[in-house]
């Protein structure tokens, strides 16, 4: 039966260990050509250079042939054919899609009318696995485990599917800890707290940043975007307030390190850059590894 | 009037001899109901009464379909618009047995997903959702993956 990656939940803790494990061979041995003879469809219904280019990059590492849609404007999609006619041709020809759209559940539907494997790289507001399995590569590699982990989660709470993602991934193991800074209006979302509370998982809320960041084993930063406030004043009122700013460093563990699944606006601060704790454009080089491991993984080369 | 009176007089004016009565259907979805169990598809004797007086409902319908005996699996899709609707399974003119309506863990199509941008509501595609909740009814797009709830949710 074939494979597709859609959602995170569609893994199990075991396939994430397995992911992990090929991301680290990867990195060990980046060029290997498992995808030697084989075409991947490279299908973005709405832009995204960062992840095209990161997807792109693992699959010629791997070998593989690339074809593609990568300007929307240019594709038959704006020509009326419905998503299903795409994928119904495309996966005649392509042995692997990897698709971005932008609603959500497109990814979920492709799965079902392609005969070949779907790798969702974002569908709308709902879904990226790939980037919680970057993210966890990067928690794994710099902590040395994804157990026993006090992991903090800062900014948009509310909208933001990497941090959702993430936290259902994460509580598949041992003993976390979350702690959650946002605004109010972009809290975390109450059903993922009841899913915590449910599993026995402890997590704190807090407004601002304080000497509470001293625990932190991760700091996963997030953009808040202006267009997420009905009220102008409730933005220029936080917009400030979640800036991460290398003074506050001082006095936090060795091994903390900061991640954010980028592209970043102003919420950390450019003098945070140059400190050992940032991690963040090592974390887009993981996506590379990972994403190879991914393939590797679903086409079942490995 | 007492209660066995009144429910034989209410029999015996649409009486049928073998088939399955659908009462406390509430009125406005009378047509909804019928369309589910694609009976406007099917060559049986029919009849319905709708805008009946219901202590509990205001108003109720009632279907009646001779020889006609459902699947749960196939009345249990009439949950999301008639949760009190109560069967009687008619053999020659007496009720035989009484059956209530299940909401099941799964329903396809019937319901639209509330979320706009889910692809559900851009192309031709049949929703799928799994209940999670019962009270109010949560049900989970199986491609959004967002939560249509209570009054969210719209018949398609």
């Amino acid at each position: 039966m074939k494979r597709d990656l859609i959602s995170i939940t569609d893994y199990s803790k075991a396939e994430y260990l397995e992911i992990m494990r090929l991301a680290a061979e990867f990195e060990a041995l980046p060029n290997q050509d498992l995808l030697k003879g084989k075409v991947v469809a490279s299908l973005f219904f709405e832009p995204s250079t960062r992840t095209r280019l990161s997807f792109e990059t693992a699959i010629s590492r791997l070998g593989g042939r690339i074809i593609g849609i990568a300007d929307p404007g240019s594709s038959s999609t704006s020509k009326g054919e419905s998503l299903h006619d795409t994928i119904k041709m495309v996966s005649n020809y392509a042995d692997l899609i990897v698709m971005r759209h932008p609603l959500e559940g497109a990814a979920r539907y492709a799965a079902e009318v392609s005969p070949v494997p779907v790798i969702n790289a974002g569908d709308g507001a709902n879904q990226h696995p790939t980037q919680t399995l970057l993210d966890m590569y990067s928690i794994l590699k710099t902590q040395g485990s994804l157990d026993n982990l006090n992991i903090f989660m800062v900014g948009d709470l509310k909208y933001g599917r990497t941090v959702h993602s993430l936290l259902m991934a994460m509580s598949e193991f041992e003993n976390p800890i979350f702690n959650f800074i946002a605004p109010q209006a972009l809290q975390m979302p109450a059903e993922y707290k009841m899913y915590l509370r449910e599993k026995g998982i402890r997590y704190f809320e807090h407004r601002e940043f304080t000497d509470i960041l001293n625990e932190a084993d991760i700091i996963y930063m997030t953009r808040v975007q202006k267009e997420r406030f009905s009220d102008p004043i409730e933005y220029e009122k936080v917009k400030n307030v979640y800036i991460l700013r290398n003074s506050m460093l001082a006095k936090t563990k060795p091994n903390l390190r900061i991640l954010h699944p980028l592209p970043r606006v102003n919420e950390i601060h450019s003098d945070v850059d140059k400190n050992e704790k940032a991690y963040y454009f090592t974390q887009a080089l993981n996506g590379v590894f990972t994403r190879e491991a991914i393939i590797a993984h679903i086409m079942n080369l490995k | 009037m007492d209660n066995s009176r009144k429910n034989k007089l209410k029999l015996k004016v649409s009486a049928i001899k073998d088939g399955t009565v659908i009462d406390h259907i509430p009125a406005q979805y009378l047509f909804k109901v019928i369309s589910i169990l694609g009976l406007d598809n099917i060559e049986n004797q029919i009849t319905f009464g709708t805008n009946l007086e219901s202590e509990k409902l205001g108003s109720k319908a009632i279907i009646k379909v001779s020889d006609k005996f459902f699947e749960n699996d196939e009345i249990n899709k009439i949950a999301l618009v008639a949760p009190h609707a109560k069967l009687n399974i008619i053999r020659d003119y007496d009720v035989v047995e009484k059956k209530v309506v299940e909401i099941p863990k799964e329903i396809r199509g019937i319901v639209k997903c509330f979320n706009p941008k889910c692809i559900t509501n851009n192309e031709h595609i049949i929703t799928s959702f799994q209940v999670v909740d019962t009270s109010p009814i949560a049900l989970k797009c199986k491609y959004c993956e967002k939560h249509t709830v209570g009054d969210q949710i719209k018949m398609q």
